[in-house]
């Protein structure tokens, strides 16, 4: 007997069959677009007009309020692929295949985002574009990881092979995850301490602390759609010659 | 505040801009190119199955 109840792994399974996926992608993806907008006008409101400068670095902190949520993107979305690798490798689910690999071009880009933004930010406040400290060593090491899922990918022509390796090396970096986040504690750094995940008071004031929030819960929701459209584009890719694909192509045509 | 100061951001119109400017290209490229690619590989395959119907 499973200890899953039936209705919820039937709800599973149905949700990992592509066609279904593929459908249910279609119609979240518009609804998602409106939070994500509304989201957004909300986050950049706040955190450009609304709140006040900062005491000591004046207007040039408010490269915070894409600067964080991106960092803490970038290691949310590695956590999620390693998660997604797990699944792929134990159970050998397509689907999470697809995920993972739908994954890596948009942590990518959101490890770019923090790393150019901080070094924006580290210009006029510390007077150096890089400093080879260990919180921006180690995120560096997370853009060369998301790039090496992507051509391994890329490099591998079968996919459920190229998925299988690529799988390993996601669960294998992710110890890369902890070591960035504790990067400003371990080591003596130029990099400011965490300001939000103390776990006594967070030491920013609400009016700044919201925007914020805002902000890190609309890069949540960019996530989904920008992983759905990837998954999507995978998923046609893999199972171009499905019957599935067939249906969905005379339908369109 | 006048638009000409929120656009100055206290002297770091620079800094402040870039990095909204470049994160929202980033953020856009990564949700525009597999909407190309897929309508590109959709209009492929309709194509090869209009031929394989012949």
């Amino acid at each position: 007997m499973s200890v899953i109840p039936a209705p919820v792994g039937r709800f599973f399974h149905k949700m990992a069959s592509p066609p279904h996926f593929y459908a249910l992608a279609e119609r979240f993806i518009p609804w998602l677009t409106a939070i994500l907008l509304l989201l957004l006008a909300a986050g950049l409101y706040g955190g450009l007009y609304l709140a006040p400068s900062d005491y000591q670095q004046g207007e040039s902190y408010r490269i915070i309020y894409i600067h964080v949520p991106a960092a803490w993107m970038s290691l949310f979305i590695y956590v999620l692929m390693a998660v997604m690798a797990a699944i792929a490798l134990v159970w050998r689910m397509k689907l999470a295949e697809v995920m993972l690999i739908a994954s890596a071009p948009i942590g990518a880009g959101f490890t770019f985002i923090a790393l150019l933004t901080g070094s924006l930010w580290g210009k006029p406040m510390w007077g150096a574009w890089w400093v080879w400290d260990a919180r921006l060593t180690f995120e560096l090491i997370l853009l060369f990881q998301y790039l090496g899922v992507m051509s391994l990918y890329g490099a591998i022509e079968d996919k459920r092979s190229a998925a299988k390796a690529v799988s390993i090396l996601a669960l294998v970096g992710v110890v890369n995850v902890p070591i960035i986040h504790y990067s400003v504690e371990w080591w003596s750094t130029l990099h400011q301490g965490p300001t939000v995940t103390k776990m006594d008071k967070p030491s920013i004031h609400i009016s700044m602390l919201v925007p914020l929030l805002l902000m890190a819960v609309a890069f949540k929701f960019y996530y989904l759609i920008a992983v759905l459209q990837n998954a999507k584009l995978e998923l046609l890719k893999r199972e171009a010659t499905s019957q599935w694909v067939k249906t969905l192509l005379e339908k369109s045509a | 505040m006048t638009w000409q100061v929120f656009f100055d951001m206290g002297g770091y119109a620079f800094y402040v801009w870039t990095a909204y400017g470049v994160t929202f290209l980033v953020l856009l490229i990564n949700i525009v190119l597999p909407i190309l690619q897929r309508k590109q590989l959709l209009r492929q395959l309709i194509l090869r199955q209009k031929r394989g119907q012949r």
